[in-house]
Order: structure tokens, then sequence, then C-alpha cells
């Protein structure tokens, strides 16, 4: 599996997720420069968190335009996987390939913690390695992560199975308390209706290593290796 | 030539910053604020093109890049000058 | 364009020289200044750009030695080995005059400056630190304030894509009128890819990159040279505005720069902007250097010579690279979609020599600018305040008297001093390029470097009542304090960083708490063998109304070499045995609990054996290394009620309680409780290991007492405090987001 980390001008989570795929997981990474207009050789497309052009308009809205995204959306139309992380998902819903909107946390504060997800699909391509129903945790680090979207959307979303990961307590119950951000429907990530594409806020790259927070992060990206190699 | 665009949260959006604000004008005695949105003001300096439609492009900007019109409305006002 | 003032006597008192300084220029010119000159001259011989006021207490600091690579002062930050073929670049330094007049502003481009002296030399900036002083929470603006800053630094930092792993925040209200805001950054660099601030070789190019300049922050630097007043307030406009996304283009271009041939040397633009950029570079590589100012890129039509040279405009960056590699460098800078443009070149005359529109507007030799060569120097009067005897001697005794102790206990784990931050690190990314293995509300952050078995320790302490009531063993304590939260995680300390802030110094009075806190320091450095790598100074921290604590803040660096032998802060295991290293004494002065429960502060600062310390830290590194503890927790604001509770609740997935006897003792309650006694460290093991951690103890000569055993849903101190541990955690984790809410209602 090769992983491809496209860098926007004020990326800032390119090379964790570059470190931990390579180092704690064993796959071939490179690096893709947003003014790229294409690339070859790439399984899955990674768009990494941070803060894309400061984030100075709307998280992602500028970004969206870079050289490097016609290349993104031919690769999600083969079908191809695309991971969207924090800023990633941000700019997956300003182009089009997930539904809805992140819009400032209900605090309107930035936050950064450790959060509980519960696995809402088994058998997506990417939460496959996850075991039945139990909890994980990731850690959230955003200012613009209150998932939004219509009723309509909603309804589609929840119908077609394309919300993979829910805030909820250590338990699993979908409390308010659990849900850091006031997302709609506690939703924390969400996959296009083909499957190929997934965004989520919580941070997957930062959870590679015991020594560093801990393994909840590696079943998300073996199963994107089993399920599109 | 001036081009004001307002960008507010659409009205059936979650608006933190407005309720935020909402509260604060209630604490300090201004009963009378019923409600409140916060959002954004872009000033465009610009000169517009021979051929091309002045209030079709600024209108095309706000929907490509200036608004996300999933979540946010907008309203454009062209000053001459 | 407006033509230049005639530059007078009177032009220069108004730039805050004095006539003595300004007879100086006159001399080192043979003329009258140009009225740049004049601008350059105030600012490069400011207390800020020259510590003129400072200096000379401060070469009595340990500055050399140790791992140190290279001395206080030479470089932007200081630089220590670390092994491995890489060194640790890192500094600490104030942004409290632009806090004080806008918080979010001010505290964000404090984070911008600091970690651009670490990435100037050719370091990726891998963690940042804060330590913030606030007057009562009571006062909205002291809560306007401290909201600013947190958010300041929380979008800078988290921005930049660098986390913040540690910290202070502390309140008193000496604070109120002046915020100390202090931000410390850490950065790892190949050791043979430092970048130096040097300008040299004739007609090597000088190239400025980065954002436009403008008219913000002009006067920063004098700015930060005077007390705040009224008049202040209305100086707004010289405070900056940051831009982290700016930045952090600057930072990956300068990192990229640092590698390529093309690089000579390198500065970024902090205080006195493109003046304290070119000469400091010019005089450290005893070079000239001539800039031509219309081709600065501008953000504002129409700005003078004057203005150009003293902007503060943030994110801007000055190289000098090899002629001939001039497209190099413009390649990389290009690349990361930065402006640059050629100002100039190196002259071999030693002039700093700056044209505007054709006419040469500046020369001045670079040497006579900079700190260390013709920035005057200044042996400032120190007189002991008479007040002090009487604060040493207050009887303390009324203070003792029996009362409720659960109360008392509950009551300090809500103090605003010392209760949980949360509210304040959730704003902040700590986990950012996941190398954060003890990241805040612990002892000391710990970090992995990749690549390598290394994990590097840091924290800021000061602990500013000791130093109000003593000084010199004040800052000595802060010292111990710091090493001590290092060599709780395991690792050992090996060079600290410093912020002196402290109030103006040309009152005696105040100027004796900085000259004794300097002396403290040092003493109890050398101990340590932990050398002053650098660092800042603030004065003039007081206004009309207040002056804040004396506030030396250290920044110290810890290594330990295996990562995996470290240990946490809080208790792990039911069942395991809990040892207290060190003795409690009398001490309840300056302590928490009397300033908390009593709104006092008196006394003495408690005893420090710096021998006894040191042993203690060996002894605890020692036993933390053969994997014999399972946790270590410093004792010290609070007393060791507090740190016990801090202990079990520290882990808040997984709260414990704890049953401790104290043994005989002729001390007061209170003391036992709440006594700030120094060189006191909480451990747990597991009881086989019980025989050999007390054996090590006695052959280090250091006081140590089994004292009680993990388990339970209670923390029982017997005879005086028994609760639940629910309760402690959730007084302590809510207190401050409950302070905050209750303070805003109210109004």
């Amino acid at each position: 599996m090769r992983f491809g980390i496209v860098v926007f001008p004020g990326s800032n989570c390119d090379y964790d997720c570059y470190w931990g795929l390579k180092n704690d997981l064993g796959f071939q990474v490179s690096f893709l420069w947003h003014r790229q207009r294409s690339f070859e050789d790439i399984d899955c497309i990674i768009l990494p968190g941070g803060f894309s052009y400061g984030d100075y308009l709307r998280s992602g809205a500028i970004a969206r335009f870079s050289p490097i995204m016609e290349a993104v959306l031919k690769h999600a139309r083969k079908g191809s996987p695309i991971i969207g992380i924090c800023n990633g998902f941000q700019i997956l819903t300003e182009v089009g390939l997930l539904p809805g909107a992140l819009l400032r946390n209900e605090s309107l504060r930035f936050i950064h913690r450790p959060v509980h997800l519960r696995i809402e699909q088994q058998d997506s391509k990417f939460t496959k390695g996850y075991s039945v129903n139990r909890t994980i945790e990731l850690p959230i680090a955003h200012g613009d992560g209150r998932y939004f979207a219509s009723q309509h959307i909603l309804t589609e979303l929840e119908n077609e199975g394309r919300i993979l990961f829910r805030y909820s307590s250590p338990e699993g119950r979908l409390t308010a308390a659990g849900n850091p951000n006031g997302s709609i429907n506690n939703i924390a990530g969400i996959c296009n209706s083909e499957g190929n594409v997934m965004g989520l806020m919580p941070h997957p790259e930062r959870r590679l290593n015991a020594s560093v927070g801990g393994t909840d992060g590696r079943p998300l990206f073996m199963s994107v290796a089993e399920a599109f190699a | 030539m001036l081009v004001k665009i307002v960008i507010t949260p659409k009205p059936e959006i979650l608006d933190p910053q407005g309720k935020a604000v909402a509260g604060a004008l209630k604490d300090l005695g201004y009963d009378e604020v019923s409600d409140v949105k916060v959002g954004k003001y872009i000033i465009l300096k610009l000169s517009p093109s021979p051929g091309l439609k002045l209030e079709e492009r600024v209108d095309e900007m706000c929907r490509r890049l200036l608004a996300n019109i999933n979540v946010e409305s907008y309203t454009v006002e062209i000053l001459e000058g | 364009m407006k033509s230049d003032p005639v530059v007078t006597l009177a032009l220069a008192l108004q730039h805050g020289l004095s006539e003595e300084e300004y007879e100086r220029i006159l001399q080192i010119l043979g003329r009258t200044p140009t009225y740049p000159e004049l601008g350059v001259f105030s600012v490069m011989w400011s207390e800020h750009c020259s510590y003129k006021n400072s200096i000379a207490e401060l070469k009595t600091l340990p500055r050399s030695g140790g791992r140190m690579l290279a001395e206080a002062g030479a470089e932007n930050a200081g630089l220590v080995d670390i092994g491995h073929g890489l060194a640790v670049a890192f500094k600490i330094e104030s942004h409290n005059h632009p806090c004080a007049v806008e918080p979010y502003q001010g505290a964000a481009t404090g984070v911008g400056g600091i970690m651009r002296d670490i990435f100037t030399m050719g370091a990726r900036p891998i963690a940042s630190l804060d330590s913030l002083h606030f007057g009562s929470l009571s006062i909205a603006r002291n809560r306007y304030l401290l909201d600013g800053v947190v958010r300041g630094i929380g979008d800078y930092g988290n921005c930049l894509g660098i986390p913040t792993v540690a910290g202070e925040v502390i309140f008193h209200h000496g604070y109120s009128q002046n915020p100390i805001i202090n931000c410390m950054a850490v950065g790892v660099v190949n050791k043979d890819r430092i970048a130096s601030a040097v300008a040299k070789g004739e007609g090597n190019t000088v190239i400025i990159f980065g954002s436009r300049t403008g008219r913000d922050g002009i006067h920063g630097a004098t700015f930060a040279s005077e007390e705040i007043s009224e008049e202040s307030e209305s100086k707004r406009s010289s405070v900056q505005v940051g831009d982290p996304f700016a930045e952090k283009l600057l930072l990956e271009a300068t990192l990229e720069l640092v590698r390529s041939d093309a690089l000579i040397g390198i500065q970024d633009m902090g205080a006195a902007g493109i003046t304290c950029s070119s000469s400091e570079m010019a005089a450290h590589g005893k070079s000239g250097i001539e800039i031509d100012l219309d081709k600065v890129p501008l953000r504002e039509e129409g700005m003078s010579a004057y203005e150009i040279l003293l902007s503060e405009s943030q994110e801007r960056m000055l190289t000098v690279v090899k002629k001939g590699y001039e497209g190099e460098a413009e390649r990389i800078l290009d690349h990361w979609e930065l402006l640059h443009e050629r100002l100039g070149h190196v002259t071999i005359d030693g002039m700093m020599r700056v044209s505007h529109q054709g006419e040469v507007v500046c020369e001045i030799p670079a040497n006579e600018l900079a700190l260390g060569g013709g920035a005057p120097v200044y042996h400032r009067q120190a007189k002991r305040p008479m007040s002090l005897d009487q604060t040493n001697i207050m009887n303390l005794d009324p203070y003792r008297q029996d009362r409720d102790w659960n109360v008392a206990l509950l009551e300090l784990l809500a103090s605003p001093n010392i209760c949980d931050k949360s509210w304040v690190t959730q704003q902040y990314d700590s986990t950012v390029r996941t190398n954060t293995v003890l990241g805040p509300g612990g002892d000391a952050a710990l970090l992995r470097v990749k690549g390598t078995s290394l994990g590097l320790a840091m924290t800021t302490d000061c602990n500013p009542k000791f130093v109000y009531l003593n000084p010199r063993r004040g800052a000595a304590l802060a010292v111990a304090e710091a090493a001590r939260n290092i060599s709780c995680t395991g690792a050992t300390p090996i060079a600290i960083t410093n912020c002196l802030n402290f109030g103006n110094p040309y009152k005696p009075e105040s100027f004796y708490f900085f000259k004794e806190a300097v002396a403290g320091m040092g003493e109890a450095c050398r101990i340590f063998d932990t050398p002053v790598t650098g660092g800042n100074v603030s004065f003039y921290n007081e206004s009309e109304e207040s002056m804040i604590l004396p506030t030396p803040v250290i920044g110290m660096l810890g290594i330990l070499e295996n990562l995996e032998l470290r240990v946490n802060s809080y208790f792990q295991h039911e069942g395991d045995r809990i040892i207290l290293f060190g003795m409690t004494g009398a001490d309840l002065g300056g302590s928490e609990y009397l300033y908390h429960l009593h709104n006092t502060l008196a006394g003495d600062a408690p005893p420090l054996d710096l021998e006894v310390e040191l042993r203690t830290q060996i002894c605890l590194r020692e036993a933390i290394s053969r994997g014999w503890i399972r946790s270590a927790h410093d004792c010290s604001e609070g007393g060791l009620a507090v740190a016990l509770v801090e202990c079990c609740i520290l882990n808040r997935k997984s709260l414990i309680g704890a049953a401790i006897s104290l043994g005989e003792s002729r001390l007061h309650a209170a003391d036992q409780l709440f006594a700030e006694s120094a060189s006191r460290v909480i451990l747990s093991v597991d009881p086989k290991h019980l025989g050999e951690v007390m054996a090590l103890a006695a052959e280090s000569k250091i006081p140590a007492a089994e004292i009680g055993k993990i388990g339970s849903d209670r923390i029982i101190i017997g005879p005086w405090v028994d609760l639940e541990v629910e309760k402690a955690a959730y007084t302590f984790y809510n207190a401050l987001p409950k302070l905050l809410k209750s303070a805003i209602s109210a109004e």
C-alpha cells in the first residue's frame, strides 16, 4: 500500500502521518506538494490536518482550489481511497467530495483532548479492522469541528450507513457530554456513498505508537490497506 | 470600484458567536435585542472587465470561494467610485 | 513626505536616551546623528536590546560548560549537545508589555518571536511552554487578559503546528496591571547544520524575506523598557499583529535554506526590526553591512527611513547568502511562496550603512550598537527594602490554629494557583508532531526525539512568593524545583534559560530583588551543573498602583537517555507503598495555604540545602533508572497534602485512594499538611522494591520515610484528612471553569 500525503501551505500534521505510517506501520509513504497537477503510484491519498492557507477565509476553503485537487477528484472518481483528517476533512467538504460543513466549535474555543468514538459501521473499508461494539480513543485538536448537514443529508447518511464514527461516552453512549464540539448527531467521521472517501475530525495518526498515547489509530490505516490492496 | 459583501450564517444554523454576543448585550441591559448574527464583511477593490457582467462575476466569487452556500448566505452591494 | 525633525538633546531624551548616552553618540559619530540614526541608537541601547542595566549582574551566572555549544548571548538561543549528533536550541522570552495592552496579539507575537529565535538557528521547533502570571480573577480585566493571552498562544502555536506541552499559570494581585507572559521554545538541530546570525564575506548578498514591512510596532523595544501607564494604553498602535500562517512558511523555508549551500548567516527580525538584525549580524561577523531601504517590500505607502528601520512588523527574516548563490536561495523562497528582495551586501569596513531614496541616512559602526560592543553598561544600586525584615520575622502561629483540615484541603485544591488548568491547556494542541510522551499537568513534559532512544524533559518554574520574601533563596528554590520536576520523570537536568521579570531597575529597592535573585540562581545552577544558556530580562513591570512579585522564571531542559525508563507523576497500582523523600519543616512562609486561606504573604522562603537537594535528585533518578519506582511527584505549592491528592487524581481516568500516616512529629498539623518545605518528592513503589529504595536513600544520606499505601476510594492523611477521592477530584477539576463562570455572572 502506497500512501500519498498532500502538503498544502499551512499543513502541519503531514509529517505526523508520514512518520507514523512509515515507521509504526511500515507502509510506503510520499509527500505530494499542492502545486503538483498529477501523481503516480499512489494507492491512498491523505489530506492531513493543519491550517491550510491559515484557514483565514474558512477552514479548507482556499486549499480546495490548489492545483493538486483536480487529480485528487480524479482519484476519487476512480474509486481509490482518500482520507481527510481534521483540516483534510474540512477540505473534502469544501470541495464537495463529502457532504455537510464543519463550523466553529460550540464553545467557540479550540479544543485539544482525547475523545471517545463509537465505531458505527463494522463493514466499511475504513473501519473493518475495529472490533464490534467498542469505543476507541483518539485526540481532537480543532477550532472548527462542529459537523453540520441539512436534514435530508443526515437522513441519507444515516440510511446508507455512512456515519463511521460518533463522539460518545467511554461506554459508547451518545451523550452531550461526550460530544466535544456540538456536532449534529454526534458525528465525528463520515464517508461518501461509494465508500472510498472518508473524513474525520479526530487524529488517528497520533495514535500509532504506544509511547505517545496508544495505538487506537492503527486499525483504521490497516483496514484501508487491506480493503484496497 | 468597491464591492461590499456581507456573509452571515443561514438562519437555521447555530451561530455560537451570535448567541454569545446576544447574551452579552442582554446582560448589559439591551433587552430590545432579540437575535444576533455574527458574520464576515469583505470589501473588494476592482476594475470591471469590459464585456463581463459585474454582478454575475461577484455572485460567482461568493458561491465559489467567499461563502459556503451550504451554511452561509450573502448579500452584495456595489458602490461606484 | 514630511521632512525629518531636527535632532537635539531634547529629542534624544524623548527617545528614552540619557544625556550621557546622547553625548556618547555624538562622540561615536563625530557629528549630530540623523533622525533615523537617533532612532537606531535609541532602540539598540534600550534595555530590551542592550541589557544595559542587567548585563553586569548576568555575567555572574555560570554561562558555559556542561553540554553547552554556544556561550550565552552569542546566538539567538542557547544550544546544548544531546548526543546522537543532535543539539537542542531553547530560549524563553517575555512579552509582558504587549500583552498588557492587547493580550491576544501580544501573546501570539510572543510565541512567534521565540519560535523564530529557534528556527533561525536551523533548529526545528518541537515544543513550546508558557509561564503566565495574572492578577485576581475576580477582576474582569484580568479575566479578559487571561482569555486573550490563552487564545493568542493557542491560535498561534496550534496553527504553526508546534505543541504547547507545559508551563504554569499563577495568580497574584500584584500582576493585575502587569501580566507576566513568558514563552519558551525548544528545537532540535543536527550539530553540523547549525545556522549562525552572522554577516561576513565581502560582497555576499543580504536578502530580506517574509511579510511586508508596515508601521506596526515602531518603538516596541523602547516601549518594553517603560512602566505601564494610561499613556502606554494609547500606544496600542505599537502592538504588532501576528500571522502564524506566514510564520509556518518562514519556518519551512528557513530550514531548507539552512540545508542549502547558499547560506552564510540568518537572523530573524524581532525587536527593532531591520536595525537590530542587520547591525547585530554585522557586529557578530566583524563586518559591515550596506542596505537600501527602497528595496524593502512595504505594506504602506510613504514610509520614512526612520519608520522602515524601526518597524517591528512580524514574520520577517534577514539572511546573508554567498555571492553567486542568490538564485538557489530565491528558488527556495519562491517554493514557499514568500516575498523576498535583495537589500544590499556585506562590506569590510564595519559600518552599518543604510540608504533611502538615493541618500545615505544612517552610517554607524555596527559594533557600537550591539550588546557587548558599544552599548552602555550600568551598575545599578541595590537597597534592601526595610519592610522585608518585618515580613520575614512575622509570627505565623496565629495561622496554625486547628480547623477542619478536610475543608482547608478542599479550599486549597480549588485555589486558582493549585487547581487543574485544563481550561487553559485544552486550548493548546499539545500532541501535534507526535512526540509528546508526558504532556501538560504533570511535573515536567517529556518528549521523544524521533530516531533515537532519547527523551527530552522540559519545564518552567518559579514561585514568585518565595522570591518576594527572599529573592536570593527564592531564585535558588525556583532552580531546585525545576530540577526536581525534571528528575521526577527520570531525566537529568542539563541547562536552563531564564526570563527575569522585575520592576524599575533605577529604583534601588526594586533592583535589590533582581541582583539578589541573579545571585541565588547562579549558586543553584552551579550545584546542579545547569549553565544558563541565555534568556531575557524584562524590567519596568510596575504601574502607578502596583508592582509585580519579582518573577525569575526558570526554563529547564533535561535529558533521559532511555525513554523507556520514565515514570509518571500519579499513583498506579493498588497496594504500592508510598515513600516521602525529604523533610517537612515549620515552613508556612510564602505558602499557598497562607495566601489563599489567610490572604497573607509573609514569613521567609523555606530553607534550602542545595547539597541535600542534589543528593535527593540523584537518588531519585538512580532509583527510577533501576526500575524500582512506579511514580514520582514533586511536593511544592500546597504542601504535602495537595501533592498527595494530586498523586491520587492526576490520572483522571483512574482515580485511586491512599492511606497516609506521617508518624510522630512536633510539627503542627498546618505545617505537616501545607508547609512548602523544599527538596521533597512523593514516590510510589512496588512493595518488593521498598527495601532497595530505602537503602539507596540511606546510602545517599537523604531523609526518606515510608508514609503509606495506595488503595481504596478515600484519601486519608491520619488523623487530619479523610476525603472521598471523587470529591477531591471534582473540586480540583471544576474549580477554574467555575471561578470564571461565577465571576462573569456576578457582574
